[in-house]
């Protein structure tokens, strides 16, 4: 009781202080209302653009660059054979309803991760981890069945974030975490509050209130920003519209990288597709550049390959697939494929419905008719995904470094190579940066030659915000809104 | 007066027969094909080459606009007729057996299906079999069977009591063949009247339905999916969204005024019958 | 009257019925699992059967009706999947937006159809009826979701009266939750309003050649004064059913305007939860909106029963 008093004077300190001093509330736009908050149980992407460092935190955490930093833990230290990580935890870090964040909740919420119930969407980040022993308060010491260089990586994951066993049961309707921002409340179908906690034991930030408005029509979307009733949107869902944003003194458009390779998935078991020289076929019919200009107004960065060009391993592998629709005929032809019909499924996002269409009057013009269907996510994950029902679909793959996929046999675009297998095998025992650089490289250009999937281009992450703002992620090493260095220019 | 009666009716038909030429005229012809994207003349204005000038896949406007219409009316007519097949028929049941349990169960039925919010049952249709023009055509003809049905029985009943039909009763006719006989010409009338309102809230129902994506699929070309795809362009090239939204509006409103004058035309016959 | 009463009780148990196994087979068959999209793109298998099995979503189909049904019968609506809350509790969240929503929508409706109508019955015939009749024919036409998006481009992005949608809540005030659903309600009046105005004018019309009237207008009234003191009131019967149907069809048929405004309203929790397939939710929330339809119906049915002897034989 006698802290919400506590609470209420400081927030009236702070309104009284608002009226002088800058602005420091803000509202952003997102595409998606997330279903609930709890990252550790769910896979959508709008948890972790609501939660993501703001309220929950990890071990460790993605910097706006992609980087590891450390974030509940304040370092580490790995044992010689890169098996056993011991981890320092900050001092002094409270939980949203005052409890202690120590040991005993960082192995809490890595056995929950992995454990046989867990509902975890990214298991696999914790499959690696063999015992969780917690030393004493502030020390975690973490054992792992082989050795792991990119630990620290999987530990920065919105799955990964360390939740108390006394909260974790509300985290769907009220998220308890250690971050800056504490939840306030949640008004379904439309919005999401949070504001500063004055506990932080980091440096605290400088907004005080936070609104996440959830706005999935792409006309809204836009005309919310024209009305100024949102002031920034990070992912703004209509690129068209960007050019009329940019000419607008006070609008500024923010153009960065995501995770997101924007692939033409391919069923790689349907019929006439196991065949290497179809698939080579449909590479060879599309054009990149027309359909990053037709579907995405001109943003996105042609890739050749399943990996993020902003990745210092990429390789640059677009001349195996360049646009030559003479070559595609030819193919088919040999392939004895004259007049292939095939079913391409198109999932909501703007990339794919666009780019749908494109890729479907593309393939016409090499003599493959394609037949549409739009789907909703719910249906695409069930017949696409899990059903493997399809022969063609658009679809970004926004996790960071996950050409592992393609080491999954039963994964829906069915790629079955053990070779490919092998070379990943290598690469989760590989060290080096130089040697893990260069598996990565082999495996890149297999799966360019074996031609698995269309590889279009790389996402780009496109936002608006009001002029104003600063400190709002430019690219998305991960799904999130990093709010912690945000604030109004004077 | 009555003069000017048929005035309604022919601005109405004459708008309307314009959208079925059009949509009649794209099987033969169009100026572009509507299905070839040419991402490089995206938005260009109006110019001899494109009337309406191109979207943003820099297709032709004015040859989208054709086939729209030919989606629109195909939809529908086809969701009119679903309407009358089910619809007629057990509208003369029920009130060839009126006041029975079969006429009881007819119209609580008919109750049932418009108590359906239609719009939540039109998208839990296309949740459930996809998005698809014919899809849509169902979800708008399964509304369109009660309000026929109550129709035809509305104007039957009111037949049944007349002295010819009696002479056919007597004549030892069945009511089967007294309704397709009898019955069945003398409403058709009105059944023409009800087809032309629903013919318009079907193209309404379809271009809400693409709006929201559960229409026809692309590369067929519809209304309301154009003026969805256009509007975040409205400020750049609003004659993209404003264009099919007029589309949309003259052809509703043809239908509108063809079934109003056609009722109006009706009418007096009808009121002279009953009394 | 108890025996019509009795029958037109059973009729409606029956529908209710009726209604519940229909929502419920065609929400079965619809493809897609809760906890797939909730788990999403990398999630592993046994993770979505462990979420299945906590949502129990793995029983038998008849099992489950019955869970839900008794449920519903004790005004338990269930747990949302994806949300993770009582349905109840979302609907009661919902239908503050959209209960004031549909009664704005019909108030302004009124407001435009009274007036509107009675000029065109007055003038009938004279240019003024003609400039009505061709207005709400065009009123009707005009689909709402693109009037709503002319609104919005006018009264928001150019002028900035309104905000382009979104609602603050009640507890902003009265003031700031009318003014967030006054765009939305517009564009829903509208296309109301020139139906409802055509309803009024031609009833007042048909009221106008009764016996009764002709009888006031031989004692010496004038044609207003007959049509305001004798054809008003008994012409708003019809006028009040449609009303009726117009409120039942605002409540849920706003889908797409609450799309547009993005407004948190029962059309829209809907929407979203059958992308979602969070199934309970869109299951619940159909049948109270049919269970709100049919007894509006039944109690229109009854008062008429009351009112007129002759209809409780004829239905």
């Amino acid at each position: 009781m006698f802290n919400r008093l506590k609470l209420a004077i400081a927030a009236l300190a702070l309104s009284a202080s608002a009226a002088l001093a800058a602005k420091d509330t803000i509202t952003l736009g997102m595409v998606l209302e997330p279903p609930n908050l709890d990252p550790t149980a769910g896979a959508a992407a709008a948890i972790d653009e609501v939660v993501y460092a703001n309220i929950f935190e990890g071990l460790t955490r993605f910097g706006p660059d992609g980087s590891i930093l450390p974030a509940l833990a304040e370092s580490w230290e790995i044992s010689d054979d890169g098996k056993v990580y011991t981890f320092t935890l900050h001092g002094g870090v409270k939980f949203h309803d005052d409890t202690e964040m120590e040991a005993t909740d960082v192995k809490f919420s890595l056995d929950r991760a992995r454990a046989e119930d867990s509902t975890n969407a990214q298991k696999a980040l914790f499959a690696g981890i063999e015992s969780v022993e917690a030393l004493d308060p502030r020390t975690v010491r973490v054992t792992l069945k082989n050795p792991d260089g990119l630990f620290p990586f999987k530990m920065a994951w919105g799955d990964a974030v360390i939740v108390a066993p006394e909260s974790i049961g509300k985290a769907a309707t009220h998220p308890i975490g250690t971050g800056p921002f504490r939840f306030v409340k949640w008004v379904k179908g439309d919005r999401v509050e949070i504001e500063r906690n004055p506990d932080y034991w980091g440096a605290p930030v400088k907004l005080s209130h936070a609104t996440f408005k959830f706005i999935s029509d792409p006309n809204a979307a836009f005309a919310a920003m024209m009305a100024g009733d949102v002031d920034a949107f990070p992912n703004f869902p209509a690129p068209e519209t960007l050019e009329q944003f940019r000419a607008d003194p006070r609008f500024r458009v923010i153009v960065g990288s995501t995770e997101g390779e924007t692939i033409l998935s391919t069923n790689n078991k349907a019929g006439p597709l196991a065949d290497i020289r179809v698939r080579k076929a449909i590479a060879h019919a599309i054009n990149r550049q027309e359909i990053i200009d037709g579907a995405m107004f001109g943003y996105g960065t042609p890739i050749g390959t399943h990996f993020a060009p902003h990745n210092p391993a990429y390789v640059d592998l677009r001349a195996l697939s360049k646009h030559d629709p003479e070559l595609s005929k030819k193919l088919l032809k040999e392939a004895g494929q004259e007049g292939l019909r095939l079913r391409l499924m198109l999932p909501p996002p703007t990339y794919a419905r666009r780019g749908g269409e494109i890729v479907a009057s593309q393939l016409r013009a090499v003599g493959i008719e394609t037949e549409i269907t739009n789907l909703e996510w719910a249906q695409w994950l069930e017949q696409v995904f899990k059903g493997k029902d399809y022969d063609l679909t658009i679809v970004s793959h926004t996790e960071p470094m996950d050409i592992g996929i393609y080491a999954r046999p039963d994964y829906y675009f069915q790629y079955d190579n053990p070779a490919f297998r092998d070379l990943m095998d290598q690469l989760n025992l590989a060290t080096a940066p130089t040697r893990r650089a260069a598996i990565l490289g082999a495996a890149q250009a297999m799966i360019a030659r074996d031609y698995v999937n269309g590889y279009l281009f790389q996402l780009a992450k496109t936002g608006v915000a009001n002029a104003k703002i600063r400190g709002l992620w430019e690219n998305a090493p991960t799904q999130a809104n990093d709010l912690t260095g945000v604030y109004w220019e004077e | 007066m009555r003069a000017r009666l048929p005035l309604q009716f022919l601005i109405g038909a004459a708008i309307f027969a314009a959208f079925a030429l059009a949509a009649l005229v794209s099987f033969l012809w169009v100026p572009h094909d509507v299905t070839a994207l040419n991402i490089a003349a995206k938005l260009a204005p109006p110019s001899r080459e494109y009337p309406l000038g191109t979207d943003h896949f820099g297709r032709d406007m004015l040859s989208m606009l054709m086939v729209g219409a030919r989606t629109s009316i195909a939809v529908a007519i086809l969701a009119v007729g679903i309407g009358m097949l089910a619809g007629v028929p057990l509208g003369l049941w029920a009130a060839a057996r009126r006041g029975s349990l079969i006429d009881e169960i007819i119209m609580r039925g008919n109750d049932l299906v418009f108590a359906f919010p239609s719009l939540v049952i039109a998208i839990l249709i296309t949740a459930v079999f996809g998005p698809s023009a014919t899809n849509a055509i169902i979800a708008i003809g399964i509304f369109n069977i009660p309000v026929f049905a109550r129709v035809s029985r509305g104007a039957a009943l009111s037949l049944w009591t007349r002295d010819f039909i009696m002479a056919a009763r007597v004549a030892g006719k069945r009511a089967f063949r007294i309704s397709l006989e009898h019955i069945l010409p003398n409403i058709a009338n009105v059944l023409i009247v009800q087809g032309t309102i629903q013919f318009s809230l079907g193209i309404l129902a379809e271009a809400g339905l693409s709006y929201v994506g559960l229409g026809a699929q692309p590369p067929t070309p519809s209304w309301g999916r154009m003026l969805a795809e256009a509007q975040t362009m409205i400020y750049t090239a609003p004659r993209l969204a404003i264009l099919p939204g007029l589309a949309i509006v003259l052809a509703v409103l043809g239908l509108n005024l063809m079934g109003d004058g056609l009722r109006d035309l009706l009418d007096p016959r009808l009121r002279r019958a009953r009394q | 009257m108890i025996r019509y009463l009795a029958r037109r009780l059973l009729s409606l148990a029956l529908s209710l019925i009726a209604a519940s196994i229909v929502i419920f087979a065609v929400i079965e068959v619809i493809p897609g699992d809760p906890a797939a999209y909730m788990l999403g793109l990398n999630a592993s298998p046994e993770a979505v059967e462990a979420l299945r099995d906590q949502l129990g979503l793995n029983g038998t189909a008849f099992s489950r009706y019955l869970d839900w049904a008794g449920g519903l019968l004790q005004g338990d609506f269930g747990q949302s999947y994806t949300y993770r809350v009582p349905v109840a509790e979302l609907i009661g969240e919902r239908i503050q937006v959209s209960l004031p929503l549909a009664a704005y929508a019909l108030a302004l409706t009124v407001l435009i159809a009274f007036p509107v109508g009675l000029i065109a019955a007055a003038r009938r015939g004279r240019p003024a009826d003609w400039g009505i009749m061709a207005a709400t024919q065009l009123g009707i036409a005009i689909p709402n979701f693109w009037f709503a998006m002319l609104l919005v481009l006018l009264f928001a992005v150019k002028l900035h009266w309104f905000s382009a949608g979104g609602f603050p809540g009640w507890e902003g005030g009265l003031a700031a939750g009318l003014k967030a659903l006054t765009l939305p309600a517009i564009a829903l009046a509208l296309p109301q309003a020139s139906i409802l105005a055509r309803v009024m004018r031609s009833s007042l019309i048909d009221t106008l050649h009764q016996d009764y009237i002709r009888t006031a207008r031989a004692k010496g009234l004038t044609r207003r004064q007959a049509l305001l003191r004798h054809a008003l009131r008994n012409g708003l019967i019809p006028v009040l059913t449609i009303m009726g149907l117009q409120f039942s069809f605002l409540l849920a048929g706003a889908i797409i305007i609450e799309n547009v405004f993005f407004l948190p309203g029962l059309g829209r929790l809907i929407f979203q939860a059958i992308t979602q397939r969070d199934l309970i939710v869109v299951e619940s929330v159909v049948m109270l909106l049919v269970f709100a339809v049919i007894v509006v119906n039944f109690v229109v049915d009854i008062a008429y029963g009351a009112a007129d002897p002759r209809l409780r034989r004829r239905r």
